[in-house]
């Protein structure tokens, strides 16, 4: 499976007869199962690249296209949000089930699904608690879950970690890629934190600022599986460096001018 | 510690406070500035205060400086109640009243909810919808019994459906509010998981609505019973606004006072069933 992204532009009306162009010319597209990160300073339209590919928005321009799928059994993409979006009125359990559920897979099934990915998440012994009995860290654990209970093609992941504190973030980022590494699903994955995209990533795709465009796709040759202590070598500071000297004016750039 | 040699003026090498000995003794606690701030139940207090406005009345009235006609004792009324529980009159009047309350706010409620679930989920009824509501939800439903009566007649129809009308305004109001603001990230996610419009509405934008649901019931069952007591007091053969009514008519001060303590009844219980089942259909609100 491979997703090809075809020259997407998007541009946003504000219903006052202005715009604001988020995106131009996107060209991008993935390996089989690769791990590929987009990073870019805000406002550069990395989420609303993710939520094209997703279905969640239509491009202005261009087209998503997903190759070598051979049937329509299995989804296109799951997305894992920022904001968690779990169902506050299901327990942990029910919301991993919520995909298997819309696909209609028997009973049985179901529940063989939904253990196996709440005990590759970690969560098994909360399997009845109510997302808001859940602190930030297991909350995204219950939406990875969710999203990879229902066996997409790929992995959509829009700034999980954005907003879990530093050290669950950490802490997070290893799960992750430990997970990544089991199950070697496709993903796509959007952030504006350099290290976590180094760390995590196959590949690094540098976005500029509005318009977002493709700076720069990085390939990042570190050993998997990673270990928390990759990010003191050399070689992944080096990285870290080149990614931060594309996007450091633009970030700067972006502190000053107001939101639009 | 006297033989301890200090060192130097800024301090010690012991963390002492630098003003010991070597300043003026300033020392001041701090002291929490928000402690009047902390609300405290006073059960005595009320309990006291709703004992002591009773035992006042009953004096006033046994003591005979108010006529009974006007301000019968508490224990005049209590003796009354009694008699009409004995007799079964109350039950009758009581039957009367929730047999309209029931038909009239549950066909409201679920009527309501849909129509809410409407207007908030789809344009093309929402543009159809909120102008005929907003016009409409100003009338003071009561205005309309006349009209209504005219329409279905003098027998239950009309009471149903006006105590109908009363509770589906804001049921709709509520509801659609509920809808709208449905978090769209739940939305989102439902769709990236495979849901069609059909199974959003039903596992997503109804349960968000719930609370707001819940909300329009407790608004709704208040002016159920507001609107029960009107209408019978315009035409009725029973239910407790007739008899309040019939008692005044009657100069029954004690009969009609105990009706009004059994809508403050009816109405406490009716709030403690809607939150209860509240705390049963959402066992998600904290």
């Amino acid at each position: 499976m491979r997703v090809v992204i075809e020259n997407i532009s998007k541009t946003f009306e504000d219903g006052t007869g202005g715009h604001t162009e988020a995106l131009r010319d996107i060209n991008l597209s993935n390996e089989e199962n690769e791990f590929l990160v987009v990073v870019g300073p805000s406002g550069c339209g990395k989420s609303t690249l993710l939520n094209i590919v997703a279905g969640l928005l239509p491009g202005t321009s261009g087209k998503v296209v997903f190759e070598g799928i051979p049937d329509e059994s299995r989804p296109h993409t799951a997305v894992v949000f920022q904001e968690f979006a779990l169902f506050p009125w299901r327990t942990v359990e029910r919301n991993v089930a919520y995909g298997p559920e819309e696909r209609g897979l028997p009973r049985k099934e179901r529940q063989e699904i939904v253990r196996y990915y709440i005990d590759l998440v970690g969560l098994t012994g909360f399997e009845k608690r109510y997302p808001h009995q859940l602190s930030g860290g297991m909350k995204q654990r219950v939406s990875i879950a969710r999203a990879l209970a229902n066996d997409p093609w790929l992995l959509l992941m829009d700034e999980p970690f954005s907003a879990l504190d530093a050290q669950t973030r950490t802490i997070m980022q290893g799960e992750l890629s430990l997970i990544y590494e089991k199950t070697r699903k496709s993903v796509l994955y959007i952030t504006h934190n350099i290290q976590e995209a180094v760390f995590l990533g196959d590949r690094v795709v540098i976005l500029s600022r509005r318009p977002g465009r493709v700076e720069r796709i990085i390939p990042i040759d570190l050993p998997r599986p990673r270990q928390e202590h990759v990010v003191m070598e050399p070689k992944f500071l080096s990285y870290a460096d080149q990614i931060w000297g594309h996007i450091r004016d633009q970030a700067r750039e972006a502190l000053t001018e107001e939101n639009p | 510690m006297g033989t301890h040699s200090r060192s130097g003026q800024g301090g010690t090498d012991r963390g002492e406070p630098v003003t010991k000995d070597t300043q003026l003794q300033t020392e001041t606690v701090v002291h929490d500035k928000t402690a009047f701030m902390v609300r405290r139940e006073h059960h005595l207090i009320s309990l006291i205060f709703i004992l002591g406005l009773f035992g006042v009345w009953e004096l006033t009235a046994q003591r005979g400086l108010v006529s009974p006609l006007f301000l019968p004792a508490p224990s005049a009324i209590l003796v009354t109640g009694y008699k009409m529980i004995l007799s079964g009159e109350i039950f009758h009047h009581i039957g009367a009243s929730l047999w309209r309350i029931f038909w009239g706010f549950s066909c409201a409620a679920v009527i309501g909810t849909f129509v809410g679930i409407l207007l908030g989920f789809f344009s093309v009824a929402e543009s159809i919808g909120n102008p005929i509501i907003a016009s409409t939800y100003p009338i003071p439903k009561i205005a309309i019994l006349p009209l209504l009566i005219l329409w279905l007649g003098i027998g239950e129809y009309s009471k149903i459906t006006v105590i109908g009308l009363g509770v589906f305004f804001p049921m709709v109001i509520n509801v659609y509010t509920g809808v709208r603001n449905a978090d769209p990230v739940l939305i989102k996610a439902a769709i990236s998981l495979g849901s069609n419009r059909q199974q959003i509405i039903r596992k997503v934008i109804l349960p968000s609505a719930l609370p707001m649901i819940f909300a329009g019931l407790k608004l709704g069952i208040g002016i159920a019973l507001l609107l029960v007591v009107a209408a019978e007091m315009i035409a009725a053969d029973a239910g407790i606004g007739f008899l309040i009514l019939t008692s005044a008519d009657l100069m029954q001060t004690t009969k009609l006072m105990f009706g009004i303590s059994i809508l403050s009844m009816l109405g406490l219980i009716f709030s403690w069933l809607i939150d209860k089942l509240e705390q049963l259909c959402i066992p998600w609100k904290k």
